[in-house]
């Protein structure tokens, strides 16, 4: 079952291909959820000028934020930023270009760009500078704005469990963006907890089927923690 | 007197129904929920893909996996469901969330918002604002009448870049509780010991004051 075992044997193999000036897609939300050692690796690898397309840009040290100590992110593309110094400061010095999105609207664009839909229209952002160089239409006495779909040419995926055939599930909360980036990179890698055996995972649990994923790795993961608040 | 954030949150607390599905920004909005009314259980959503927040964990059940939308550590209460960003925002976008409670730098007569971008200023990005206020039929905003330099933000026209145009038809203050109508802002309710004068003289856009202005009580 070579041609449908998704696995690799190292990081490197995971991210074979990958070259300077490329998009990538990354899921997570916050620290939630992020494919914590796809992103050390691409640290590694030192490609630069890279396009980043994620709902955030991680913190200072860990997450995508590590891709900014050595300039690697050319432009983000994500709806809420500037949680790390570093980006503050590469923003504020013209080293790296930020296009700020609508949270639901990158969630769908994405979704839209792993579906084969080239554009949408949306009544978010509207009337707003998001709307600026964007088509605008009427329908039924509502305007919107057209939106238009995003791929990459490489998706970056953190998983729960997965098996050979690079079906995977996520756990809780860190499943947010990380399917529908999934469905969206011309090569998808699901970097997981655990890779288990064809046929463990239940067919109608599946949050991601194989279709969309081309290479699966386990991984071992910090799960750092944003905001630790607790019950009084 | 103001308002306080928590008395904030309990007058928006009083416009939960049974059987809502809600969604509450950060900030005083997020307050609302420890005051939900007796006898009324209410859904809370939260963007990230959470719908049936509960309360924060305790330490033993602090997840790094279990986070809402504010990036804070928290638990999904009995009936929740989780899912992707996409399908949540299908949720926000499609109309289905029954009230929003969010803040906002401005408010103006013609019910636009401006909540997320100061000129000059670091611009750290709309997050889910704009969404929530594009598809949301019911929306409170909660925010102070006027600012620190006494500056009104209920406006005739928002001078910041604006989240949503024409959205906004609610508006509770630590003055006042406003409605939006027709181009112009109608005084509701008063807080507690606030003069209709005072309400009147820190709204810079259209304002109406019906005779039966009520004072909330708390």
């Amino acid at each position: 079952m070579s041609g449908l075992d998704k696995r690799v044997g190292s990081y490197e193999e995971a991210l074979a291909g990958l070259t300077d000036n490329m998009t990538i897609l990354a899921g997570g939300f916050g620290l939630c959820g992020i494919p914590e050692n796809l992103i050390a690796e691409i640290r590694r690898l030192g490609v630069r000028g890279l396009t980043v397309v994620s709902n955030n840009c991680g913190v200072d040290g860990f997450g995508l934020g590590v891709l900014l100590e050595d300039r690697q992110i050319r432009k983000m593309i994500a709806s809420y930023v500037g949680e790390n110094a570093l980006f503050e400061q590469q923003l504020l010095n013209g080293e790296l270009e930020v296009e700020l999105t609508p949270q639901g609207s990158l969630a769908e664009k994405i979704r839209a760009g792993g579906a084969g839909i080239p554009a949408f229209f949306t009544a978010t952002g509207y009337g707003t500078p998001v709307a600026e160089g964007k088509e605008a239409r009427e329908f039924n006495g509502r305007h919107y704005i057209l939106e238009p779909a995003i791929t990459g040419d490489f998706a970056i995926v953190k998983g729960w469990k997965a098996d050979h055939f690079g079906n995977v599930i996520y756990r809780h909360t860190a499943q947010n963006f990380n399917p529908l980036v999934a469905t969206a990179g011309r090569i998808t890698v699901v970097e997981v907890e655990e890779i288990v055996e064809p046929g463990e995972l239940d067919p109608t649990q599946i949050h991601t089927p194989g279709i969309y994923v081309d290479r699966i790795i386990q991984g071992r993961f910090e799960k750092r923690i944003e905001k630790r608040t607790l019950r009084a | 007197m103001a308002l306080t954030r928590e008395q904030m949150a309990q007058r928006v607390a009083r416009e939960l129904q049974d059987g809502y599905y809600v969604n509450l920004g950060i900030g005083i909005p997020t307050l609302v929920a420890n005051y939900v009314p007796e006898g009324i259980d209410v859904m809370l959503q939260s963007e990230n893909g959470l719908l049936g927040m509960g309360a924060f964990p305790s330490e033993a059940e602090v997840d790094a996996d279990m986070i809402n939308a504010g990036k804070q550590t928290v638990t999904a209460r009995k009936g929740a469901a989780i899912f992707s960003s996409a399908e949540s925002f299908a949720m926000i976008r499609g109309g289905h969330v029954d009230l929003t409670v969010l803040g906002a730098f401005e408010v103006d007569a013609s019910g636009n918002i401006a909540s997320w971008m100061i000129p000059g200023k670091l611009i750290k990005g709309m997050g889910g604002a704009m969404d929530l206020v594009a598809g949301a039929d019911n929306i409170i905003v909660t925010m102070t009448h006027a600012s620190k330099d006494g500056e009104s933000k209920l406006l005739k026209h928002c001078s910041l870049p604006l989240t949503g145009c024409g959205c906004i038809r609610k508006v509770l203050t630590d003055l006042a509780y406003l409605e939006i109508e027709n181009g112009t802002f109608i005084l509701r309710e008063r807080a507690p010991g606030v003069s209709v004068e005072e309400i009147v003289a820190k709204t810079a856009g259209p304002l109406i004051v019906p005779n039966d202005v009520i004072e909330m009580t708390f």
